[in-house]
């Protein structure tokens, strides 16, 4: 009876494996673009990365919309956001800003997740990078006249 | 007595030679021997330095960049004229002492002394108005025009202001201390420098 069980259970098995691995094996004649490594293979050095310029925007980049996070107007790669320090808060923070004349981080950065307001930055904001970005100098693939607000 | 005379000169005169001699052979030794101490190769054959700041070097911009200048540990950390470098030099016993004692000679030793020993580099550049990054960097010798609004604003009003490289630009070739709190290093109202 066990055994039984055990060749029914194998050969439902072997099965599913066969009729799921189909359309894998089909699709073996189409390319893959790996979006992230492109035609590179794995197993060698990455293509050089391409060097393009920060934008350096006095005044800040404009918003698109009310609420955007404003875009970095400023090259950062010199900056460290890590477990030791957050580099950012050398020019942005609440007490820093006014020597380094920088803008100061947005009140809501001081909130934490039940609205209540907290002395240093909260911790769900400290990686200023998940939502504020610099923007590397490019043309426009296609003429806009979209205006973002200030 | 006549005769006794030019033995007298002769006599001064090797003894002035042997002098010279044994001048030239110790003082060269001496600074052939200071010269040895102050190359990195010296620097990284401890392997506190290997380990920790050299690694830690070669991500920086003074190891790696466009032009193709590197400085080595000494253009940074000893000072190029022979009075500050023979005081710097002395200093070092006391790196040698602690060395052969082993006080950092593990990466959580070496971490645990970090905020400790950026602390003396940095008094000591703030002392010296970062005389070492003064051998290549100077603000007269700097084109406003060519950098960066950013840059150019603030370097101008730090010379203004009197600040010294080192008041800004602190973790540029080493990692900082995790003690470091970048919003407690306004320029001039720092507290990481020790008095």
């Amino acid at each position: 009876m066990n055994t039984m069980i055990k060749t029914a259970t194998r050969s439902l098995v072997l099965a599913l494996t066969l009729t799921s691995a189909g359309p894998a094996l089909a699709a073996d004649t189409t390319v893959i673009v790996d979006p992230q490594r492109r035609d590179q293979p794995l197993d060698g050095a990455s293509a050089p990365v391409e060097r393009r310029q920060v934008e350096v925007v006095q005044g800040g980049i404009a918003r698109s919309y009310k609420e955007q996070p404003p875009m970095i107007p400023h090259a950062i790669d010199k900056y460290e956001i890590s477990l030791r320090l957050n580099g950012c808060l050398k020019c942005h923070s609440e007490e820093t800003y006014q020597a380094e004349k920088a803008p100061k981080l947005g009140d809501s950065h001081y909130l934490d997740r039940d609205g209540k307001r907290l002395d240093r930055l909260s911790m769900r904001r400290y990686f200023c990078t998940q939502c504020h970005a610099p923007q590397f100098e490019g043309t426009p693939l296609v003429d806009n006249a979209f205006e973002g607000r200030r | 007595m006549s005769e006794e005379k030019p033995r007298t000169t002769k006599k001064a005169l090797t003894l002035l030679l042997i002098g010279v001699a044994v001048g030239i052979i110790f003082w060269g030794g001496f600074n052939t021997a200071m010269e040895a101490t102050n190359t990195e190769t010296f620097c990284i054959s401890c392997h506190e330095m290997e380990a920790n700041v050299y690694k830690e070097l070669q991500d920086t911009v003074h190891y790696q960049n466009r032009t193709g200048v590197r400085a080595t540990c000494p253009d940074c950390h000893v000072p190029k004229d022979w009075v500050h470098k023979i005081v710097r030099k002395v200093q070092a016993t006391n790196e040698l002492y602690h060395h052969f004692m082993g006080t950092i000679d593990t990466r959580q030793k070496f971490e645990a002394t970090r905020m400790e020993l950026a602390q003396n580099v940095w008094t000591a550049m703030k002392n010296t108005d970062s005389r070492e990054c003064r051998n290549c960097h100077n603000f007269d010798s700097m084109d406003y025009d060519k950098q960066d609004a950013r840059s150019s604003t603030r370097h101008e009003d730090a010379a203004e202001a009197g600040f010294t490289c080192i008041d800004c630009h602190k973790g540029i070739a080493h990692k900082l201390p995790k003690e470091y709190d970048p919003e407690k290093d306004i320029p001039g109202q720092s507290i990481f420098y020790r008095n």
